[in-house]
């Protein structure tokens, strides 16, 4: 789990979004264009469906990629846990990472047996994605 | 046969004249424009980041801090220091004047945080130095980065811009780490590159301590019918200590009469390697500007004394981000490594130094 900060900047300029939206709508002009000239002419109607697919596709593309990059502006705040243990009796809690905690810091007294308490790990946990290789 | 476009033929014809003319004359400068634009938004995220963590100093200080003033003003003139290194032209000495200008600013640093946040301990007062040294990285990256995108911007020139592009993702790869390393820094919790100080923690956790050299401590700990002299940083404050200074005195004290140095530290892995693979090796494991790994070879020439090394291997982002769990598992291999060292390399009743290298930032001893 990881808490990201709020503050996402909108950085597309209008003109970037502009020259999509303009080859959008002639990507899609072309593509019904297409179906209108299937009866007239079949060979120009293939390449206006051609442009017409590259077009979308290609808008399409640039759109997602310029608000995948929107999305990765932010500094991830990973989660990291602080474990606890009792010495005496073994007792061990987990509990999320305080400000102040530190590896051997001795704290409140154990629910068993009253001894004081031992913080002995503080770590973040992070789920790589295995990506296949031959290497 | 029929034509695709009839007579407007000629149309894709002048088209395809027209666009290969283009490319063999403005080829380059249209790469130049790519290369730019690519530049500009890795720059727009470094600007990000950079504002993200002088905001992050700034709400530190402000909560921990209690200044009562705003801090502002004296953050911003703090992300602007520089540290000239000494000349060397004549490397003679130039380790003790490196040494020294360290210091100096180490001490600059330390009363400026003091100055900005009365507050604090000092502890807290260690950790809030090394939020800033990172929010300071942070401000560097970004500006030079600015500097060849406005110079590139500026000549047209696509060697310029192309030398900053080549390096940017590894520039960015830094860049996220030291953001990572921000918040970590100012809660105060154990990073990466403080796994050789959490090994001489978990050996000397119990037994007294004493002070050895500047911010540096040592235990002495019987290892495997061993006496072992166990040097770490003071924590649980962001500090690396001097840990050269350190293995010089435990030598004097023991007139050269050590059988091994075995130093432990976290060391950058190659790509492929997994986080947390502890390896064994001879040699100063010490990274930095160099003045402590010269120390330790000075003293251990004097006195012919072998030394080993342990690493735990991570990345730069590991090494400054919050610790990860692999890297606090591999603490034990690497105390298992060490036990099994000092077995095969010394024999019963020997003295040995252990240096758990490292920023001891949330760990204790």
């Amino acid at each position: 789990m990881s808490k990201k900060s709020s503050s996402t900047p909108a950085r597309i300029s209008s003109f970037v979004l502009l020259v999509i939206f303009i080859t959008l709508a002639l990507s899609l002009t072309a593509l019904i264009l297409a179906i209108s000239a299937f009866n007239s002419n079949e060979i120009t109607a293939y390449y206006l469906l051609l442009i017409g697919f590259l077009g979308v596709a290609l808008s399409t593309y640039v759109l997602f990629q310029t608000r995948k990059r929107i999305k990765r502006l932010s500094i991830k705040t990973p989660s990291v846990t602080t474990t606890i243990e009792c010495r005496k009796c073994g007792f061990k809690s987990i509990r999320d990472f305080q400000r102040g905690d530190y590896i051997f810091k001795e704290v409140d007294p154990c629910q068993k047996c009253n001894e004081n308490m031992l913080i002995t790990a503080i770590y973040k946990e992070v789920e790589e994605k295995k990506k296949r290789t031959r290497f | 046969m029929q034509e695709p476009f009839g007579e407007y033929s000629w149309l894709l014809n002048l088209l395809f004249y027209a666009f290969f003319f283009v490319f063999m004359f403005y080829g380059q400068k249209i790469n130049t424009y790519i290369m730019l634009r690519e530049v500009e938004g890795s720059l727009f995220k470094l600007k990000y980041i950079r504002d993200e963590g002088r905001k992050i100093v700034i709400e530190t200080i402000k909560e921990i801090g209690k200044p009562q003033a705003d801090p502002t003003a004296k953050v911003d003139r703090f992300l602007e220091y520089f540290t000239i290194s000494p000349q060397s032209l004549d490397p003679a000495g130039i380790v003790g004047k490196l040494e020294h200008i360290l210091d100096v600013r180490d001490t600059r640093f330390k009363d400026d945080v003091k100055l900005m946040a009365p507050a604090t301990d000092k502890t807290q007062a260690n950790n809030l130095e090394n939020t800033l040294e990172a929010a300071m990285a942070l401000n560097f990256i970004y500006k030079v980065i600015r500097h060849f995108y406005l110079l590139g911007k500026k000549t047209l020139s696509l060697y310029i811009i192309m030398q900053i592009q080549m390096i940017l993702p590894l520039v960015m790869r830094e860049a996220e780490a030291y953001a990572s390393a921000l918040k970590a820094f100012a809660d105060g919790q154990p990073i990466g590159d403080g796994a050789g100080a959490l090994v001489a923690a978990k050996l000397t956790h119990g037994y007294p301590k004493r002070n050895i050299a500047k911010d540096c401590v040592v235990a002495t700990v019987p290892i495997e019918g061993r006496t072992a002299y166990v040097i770490k940083a003071e924590g649980p404050g962001g500090n690396v200590g001097k840990p050269g200074d350190g293995v010089k005195t435990i030598m004097e004290e023991n007139e050269g009469k050590i059988a091994s140095i075995i130093m432990v530290d976290a060391a950058l892995k190659l790509e492929g390697e997994e986080v947390g693979e502890v390896a064994e090796g001879v040699g100063a494991a010490i990274g930095g500007p160099g003045v402590d790994q010269f120390k330790i070879e000075e003293s251990i020439l004097k006195y012919r004394v072998p030394i080993n090394a342990v690493i735990i291997k991570e990345d730069i982002g590991d090494a400054v981000s919050p610790m990860r769990k692999e890297i606090f598992d591999a603490v034990d291999k690497a105390i298992e490594r060490i036990k099994q060292v000092i077995l095969e390399k010394t024999k019963e009743g020997n003295r040995v130094i252990i240096v758990g290298v490292g920023n001891t930032i949330g760990i204790g001893q």
